[in-house]
């Protein structure tokens, strides 16, 4: 295998996290509620999905683990800020502080145990392919439903009724409300399909990126995968290209610190927020872009008035 | 004068109605804190008939129309649709029984495309394809023109306006609400709009239409009820009524004639455009070609046209939102003022007042008191001191606007929202008179106002301008321009026709400007 094929292997190891969390944090907001606990659902993602492989012994298995406790920690921050109409940044602020806790203390058992990794699939021929064969045809499912699940998200998002609705919410939450849509129940949806691919991402660190439980692994991740739906402009597909391309620069980091190469690695670390915040820069002189692209409602609570 | 005399449901003789009844409100109350919104009222609703629900900003009929179509619940009271009890718990229920309506402020989408705006309303389980043709059909019927595939954050409020209207065609409902669907169209849209409802009424549709003008009242509709307070006060055959007397039932003291005073001698120049010109920021949106305009002290100058023609981009380049790419193209007071900025050119005795006043002209969470400091705050009112506001001359201002220009609060300076939209205009309207400025230009004064402010309004801006002020209105209301302007001049696609003293002009030259006719043809009578 050579050196390019292992550094490609690898940023697609490290970009596949990113995306999952990244895909499902830009449904939650083009339905217009902004969740800044993406870190705290995946890092509760990843000791669930490390504590879901080793009850059962199968890394499948510890994948749902990993996706139902997501779902869990959404649930609550539904609960707190479609519910009960807390203020979401704070909310989604305390959900991260409270699943670096919560993990921690559920993972104390498991620090230093050998984990169960998820192996990637094995097709007899392709696999073996020269070049493209482990590339294409070698990785585990979670990379393929990563993929897959952007193209769905893009599908429903701009082709199907259900992504209108979505999308209309996020837009002006009181006029949907008044062509008769249920904006908390399209909010609660999005909210917990936002909490179950975070912590699928979450899960994807502790069963493949390192079979293991560290405290604290995720290391940021969630954060990387929040600026990310806003380098994308809330599009899909860019949230595909971003994510590579962070991964890229993440794996790049090591590189160029095996080799030497003279980049403080603090700034490479610092490079995705630097391009996040130059992304911001250029779509908010955009007309269209800021107009068409960003949630108008995006983290604003909503109260019908009855 | 007393209104009792004239309200006497028993002086007039209830007249001949037809159809069959189809919605039927029965003793609605409603109440909203302490404020009574809406007291036992009574409504009949029949087929082929257009019903006019008439009221002041504040009457109450906002608050009845949205309990009839499912956006509010009501205290108390029966809903009756085709003699069977109903209880319209959503806007849903509404629509699935035929209800459908047009909403005064827009409730439109402005992400998403006209197509995707109106799929949005209609029930699920047709293709965009299928749809876009629809609305190209049904736009073009009705003389709406739309494209299905604009984004409408770039479309104008008049166009706005067309996609609320065709969203509820394409429903195909049996009662369709309309609220003050006129207010922002020209009159030959406002034409083609009765065209299309009295085509809609003859086909067996039931029509509610609210709507301050009474010309237009008497004109369509076949019967009205007009409240005041919460409260039903009157129903009648318009048709037999005067714009007068139903002015009087509506506002419940007459309607004072604007009074115009002595036409003005030739002043000083306050605001004179030379050779402006500014390019198109967006696709939708309309590039200003080389306009010229004098506006003298002592009179008001009116401009005309149809929405979407240039009168917002012309508004921003004057108010200083816009820089204007040559200084002297913007002269204020004699000075160069096109690449000054907002408050330099207030500091130079000028005053603006923009079209949306709620977002534009005023910041909705704030207090009266505080949208005040911000736009006064560089003009020497005293209202800013080292840095310090002083909330107490703020304060004392904003009484004195609301004692002045007769805004109505439930309680003392209250958020700019939470005002009605009459009396927000008044407040933002006298907010800039008070500083008796040299220059006010005005877009839309009295766009969605009830006629009592309206009157108001248009007798400040003649009164200002009689003082000495140079007063130019932008406005898409021929009425209003020919009561209070002295010169008009018509914008069509960007450019501006010479200013024609009003008592000179007709109403059809109007039109024939606003479609830009005289200009292509050099003015020569092969227009007609």
């Amino acid at each position: 295998m050579g050196a390019f094929e292992s550094i490609l292997l690898t940023v697609i190891t490290a970009a596949t996290p990113l995306l999952l969390a990244a895909i499902g944090e830009l449904v939650v907001e083009r339905s217009g509620v902004l969740n800044l606990g993406v870190e705290g659902m995946m890092i509760v993602g990843a000791v669930m999905g490390f504590a879901g492989a080793q009850a059962t012994g199968s890394p499948y298995l510890g994948a749902v683990f990993a996706l139902l406790s997501g779902m869990g920690m959404a649930l609550l921050f539904g609960f707190l800020t479609l519910h009960l109409v807390a203020n979401q940044v704070a909310t989604g602020l305390a959900l991260t502080l409270l699943g670096l806790g919560l993990s921690g203390m559920i993972g104390e058992a498991f620090v230093g145990q050998p984990g169960i990794r998820l192996t990637g699939i094995d097709i007899p021929v392709l696999s073996d392919l020269p070049l493209v064969g482990r590339l294409l045809f070698g990785q585990d499912v979670l990379v393929y439903l990563s993929l897959i699940l952007v193209a769905g998200v893009s599908y429903v998002l701009f082709r199907t009724r259900a992504g209108l609705i979505i999308r209309a919410v996020g837009d002006n939450h009181a006029s949907a409300h008044a062509l008769g849509v249920s904006v908390i129940k399209v909010r609660y949806l999005a909210v917990l399909f936002g909490g179950a691919c975070a912590g699928l991402a979450g899960g994807y660190l502790s069963l493949v990126y390192t079979p293991q439980w560290v405290e604290g692994m995720t290391a940021g991740r969630g954060w990387i995968a929040l600026a990310l739906v806003v380098f994308a402009t809330w599009r899909p597909v860019r949230v595909l290209a971003g994510a590579y391309l962070f991964g890229a620069v993440g794996i790049l980091q090591f590189h160029a610190q095996a080799h030497g190469v003279g980049i403080p690695s603090q700034f490479l670390s610092a490079l995705p927020y630097i391009a996040t915040i130059a992304v911001l820069v250029i779509i908010s002189r955009n007309r269209i872009l800021t107009r068409v692209n960003t949630p108008a409602c995006l983290g604003r609570p909503f109260v019908p008035d009855r | 004068m007393t209104v009792d005399d004239t309200t006497d449901p028993q002086q007039r003789q209830a007249h001949q109605r037809r159809g069959t009844i189809l919605l039927e409100a029965q003793g609605i109350t409603k109440r909203f804190g302490d404020i009574l919104a809406n007291d036992d009222v009574s409504l009949t609703l029949r087929a082929g008939e257009i019903h006019a629900l008439l009221g002041e900003n504040g009457a109450g009929k906002s608050t009845l129309v949205k309990i009839l179509y499912g956006a509010l619940d009501p205290n108390s009271g029966d809903l009756a649709w085709q003699g069977q009890t109903v209880g319209i718990a959503s806007p849903a229920e509404a629509r699935a029984l035929g209800i459908g309506m047009v909403f005064q402020h827009f409730s439109l989408f402005e992400a998403l495309t006209v197509a995707e705006n109106i799929a949005l309303a209609l029930p699920p389980g047709q293709s965009f394809r299928e749809l876009s043709d629809r609305i190209r059909t049904v736009s073009r019927d009705y003389g709406l023109t739309l494209d299905p595939s604009a984004i409408v954050a770039d479309l104008s409020v008049g166009v706005r306006q067309r996609i609320e209207i065709v969203r509820c065609l394409l429903q195909e409902p049996r009662l369709i609400i309309m609220d003050e669907p006129t207010s922002v169209l020209t009159p030959q849209e406002a034409d083609q709009l009765f065209v299309t409802l009295e085509r809609l009424a003859s086909e067996g549709c039931a029509i509610l239409y609210i709507s301050h003008r009474l010309e237009e009242v008497q004109r369509i509709c076949h019967h009205a009820t007009i409240m005041r307070h919460g409260k039903v006060v009157m129903e009648c055959d318009p048709t037999q009524e005067t714009a007068g007397s139903l002015a009087r039932l509506m506002v419940g003291s007459a309607v004072h004639d604007l009074k115009r005073g002595v036409a003005p001698r030739e002043g000083n120049v306050h605001l004179a455009l030379k050779g402006l010109s500014a390019d198109a920021e967006g696709p939708f949106s309309v590039a200003i070609d080389t306009i010229g305009l004098d506006v003298h002290a002592g009179e008001v100058v009116a401009i005309a046209g149809i929405a979407g023609n240039g009168q917002s981009e012309l508004f921003e380049l004057l108010s200083g939102e816009r820089l204007a790419t040559i200084d002297t193209s913007v002269m204020i007071g004699g000075m160069p003022m096109g690449r000054a900025g907002i408050t330099k050119r207030r500091r130079a005795g000028a005053a603006f007042v923009p079209e949306e006043r709620l977002g534009h002209g005023a910041v909705p969470g704030l207090k009266l008191s505080e949208n005040l400091v911000l736009t006064r705050h560089g003009t020497g009112d005293g209202l800013v001191r080292s840095g310090f506001v002083k909330t107490g001359r703020a304060g004392e201002l904003e009484q004195k606007i609301k004692k002045n220009f007769d805004v109505r609060m439930s309680h003392d300076d209250p958020e700019a929202r939470a005002l009605s939209g009459g009396n927000l205009q008044k407040f933002v309207i006298g907010r800039e008179l008070d500083r008796r400025p040299d220059l006010l230009v005005v877009n839309q004064p009295t766009w969605g106002v009830d006629a009592g402010a309206a009157a108001l309004i248009r007798q400040e801006l003649i009164d200002l301008s009689r003082h000495g002020a140079a007063v130019l209105v932008i406005s898409q209301d021929l009425d209003e321009i020919f009561e209070i302007a002295d010169r008009v001049a018509v914008i069509s696609r960007g450019k501006l026709s010479e200013a024609i003293p009003s008592n000179k002009l007709t109403r059809e030259r109007v039109g024939l400007l606003m479609g830009g006719l005289e200009e292509k043809t050099g003015g020569a009578g092969d227009a007609a």
